[in-house]
């Protein structure tokens, strides 16, 4: 089958790699017809992530039709069509029973601090991720839903992260009716973050970011004040949260960039050049700082997993609530899918690109350096019928 | 003071933005002070949950010094090998906590690229860095950022080339 295939960092290929197989008697095989590349992705793509060996397949946004299942999957069959959380869980542990879906017990043996993931290097697992034609489903009566009939594969590849990650960051926030909510970073979590603000109930939403494009959609579709940290603010960021909530902070300020961000050069160069931290810690540095006391800060970036650059001490002194974790897709999907019937939600609306997946490095390449005006793209397997045009 | 202003819903001042779904899942108890986990002994019983079959290693897998086992489903791709797999073996000696742990694996990232390069030109494969790398995107895209990075990294190239045949060309007058 064709498969991305990670050849170092910033080096993508995709190449012919054997099918996967049932391994465990929960597992099911799913013929992969939409996978996105995701924010966090880059963190890979720049290899920036421990134990992302060379070859590994990326991919933890999927949706396809079940092709073979393992002997005791009860809930699925072949040829079911189905979204895959990004989160691998088996449902009997005791933080899956908590629904904290995202922090598995038993699904991860390298390293205890994260559940398991697909195509998320061997540190969240070791999975192959569904950057594919064909993806290894663990614990598949769990995690995977059947794609309602009344939805389009679009909508239903952007419910396994994009969208639950970025309503699970406005949840964790707290908001209160009337709240100011700051949202860091316009990528799709940010935007989707800031979009589920209202729903909440915040009063007032801001994004901040330095790409115009991806601001201007924010502005129109969130809706939301939107601000470029560069242009409009001059770095100033914190002095101008400041002044423009009457020089009390926000309320909630949400973290969507993670380790990626630009923004401040001892971050940059100690997290992002030189590894030395968990990555640039900017987006939550300023989140910790534009807040008022007592105020929320939830984040949803993605960090590696060492020690960053944060200002610790304000937490402390301004009475900081720091809430944070990977989404719990499967608690969420019931509301979001509620929400995307009713109208409330549209998230395919943040898809841009679809993109062969043998042109996965292109796509890799795009979405890095925010070309061709990009905000989420999808790869689509040469297997796969198309369903809308390819860009 | 328009943020105090906002600072809760029964402010008769406060009017509802015009946006379709607000307010919709507002939820006075999710408060950060409001104890939104349901307190149970569970946790405290650790390992006392009907525990899923466990997957059977085909292939050498590693697992963290935090754990008393392997979970009971795992990724089984690329197994640790060559010297990337020594280091890897290293890390996973010491525990999640320790730069110990984690500044190797990077290392045996980088290791493994070059193994892996290696493997790919030894078996006669050679690697399309101008699609790998997306290059095709960035020239369609992005033709002026891509000439210039190019032009640069070949003035560099040239200059350390340039800089190297001199220092051959004065030891070799000197012997």
């Amino acid at each position: 089958m064709l498969a991305t295939n990670f050849r170092g960092p910033r080096r993508v290929r995709v190449d012919h790699k054997p099918e996967p197989e049932i391994r465990h008697p929960q597992d099911a095989i799913v013929r992969v017809t939409r996978a996105c590349i995701c924010g966090s992705d880059l963190h890979l793509y720049n290899g920036s992530v421990p134990d992302t060996r060379i070859g590994s397949t990326f991919g933890h946004e999927t949706v396809g039709y079940v092709e073979e299942v393992g002997a005791d999957v009860q809930n699925l069959k072949a040829g079911d069509h189905v979204l895959v959380p990004f989160n691998i869980a088996c449902g009997k542990c005791v933080f899956c029973k908590q629904e904290l879906y995202g922090n598995c017990h038993e699904s991860n043996p390298q390293s205890t601090a994260v559940g398991g993931i697909f195509g998320y290097s061997h540190t969240a697992g070791g999975y192959d991720g569904g950057q594919a034609e064909y993806v290894r489903v663990p614990y598949a009566d769990v995690g995977p839903m059947i794609v309602p009939e009344w939805m389009d594969e679009d909508t239903a590849v952007m419910l396994t992260d994009v969208t639950p990650t970025g309503y699970q960051a406005a949840e964790m926030g707290g908001i209160q009716k009337g709240d100011t909510v700051v949202v860091f970073g316009a990528g799709p979590v940010g935007i989707m973050a800031a979009r589920c603000a209202w729903l909440f109930g915040a009063g007032r939403v801001i994004v901040i970011d330095h790409i115009d494009y991806r601001l201007d959609f924010a502005e129109k579709w969130c809706p939301a004040e939107v601000y470029n940290y560069d242009t409009d603010l001059h770095g100033n960021v914190v002095q101008f949260m400041k002044e423009t909530t009457g020089w009390i902070g926000a309320d909630v300020c949400i973290d969507a960039v993670g380790a990626e961000a630009t923004g401040r050069i001892e971050q940059t160069l100690l997290g992002k050049q030189m590894h030395l931290t968990g990555g640039a810690a900017t987006a939550l540095q300023w989140a910790i700082n534009s807040a008022r006391k007592g105020g929320v800060i939830s984040v949803v970036g993605v960090y590696g997993p060492v020690g960053a650059l944060v200002p610790v001490g304000n937490i402390v002194n301004k009475g900081l609530t720091l809430r944070a974790n990977q989404a719990s897709v499967k608690r969420l999907l019931p509301r979001l899918i509620e929400h995307v019937q009713n109208g409330i939600l549209t998230p395919k609306d943040l898809i841009t690109h679809h993109i062969p997946l043998e042109d996965a490095g292109d796509g890799y390449k795009m979405f890095s350096a925010k070309l061709d005006n990009i905000i989420k793209p999808v790869l689509v397997p040469p297997t796969a019928q198309m369903s809308s045009t390819v860009h | 003071m328009e943020n105090l202003e906002q600072q809760t819903d029964n402010t008769p001042t406060f009017k509802a933005p015009p946006v379709k779904g607000w307010g919709i899942d507002a939820d006075r108890e999710n408060d950060p002070t409001y104890p939104i986990k349901e307190h149970t002994r569970t946790e405290h019983d650790g390992y006392s949950w009907d525990r899923p079959p466990q997957q059977q290693p085909e292939m050498e897998v590693l697992h963290s010094t935090e754990r008393p086992n392997l979970a009971a489903t795992f990724g089984e791709t690329i197994p640790p090998a060559g010297l990337s797999g020594m280091i890897r073996r290293a890390a996973f000696k010491n525990d999640e906590d320790s730069y110990s742990h984690w500044v190797p694996l990077i290392l045996a990232d980088r290791v493994q690229m070059v193994e892996c390069l290696v493997t790919d030109l030894a078996t006669g494969h050679v690697p399309n860095l101008w699609k790998e790398l997306g290059y095709g995107a960035e020239w369609k895209y992005n033709k002026k950022g891509l000439i210039t990075k190019l032009a640069i990294f070949g003035g560099i190239a040239v200059g350390v080339g340039f800089l190297l045949t001199r220092r051959s060309g004065d030891s070799s007058s000197e012997a």
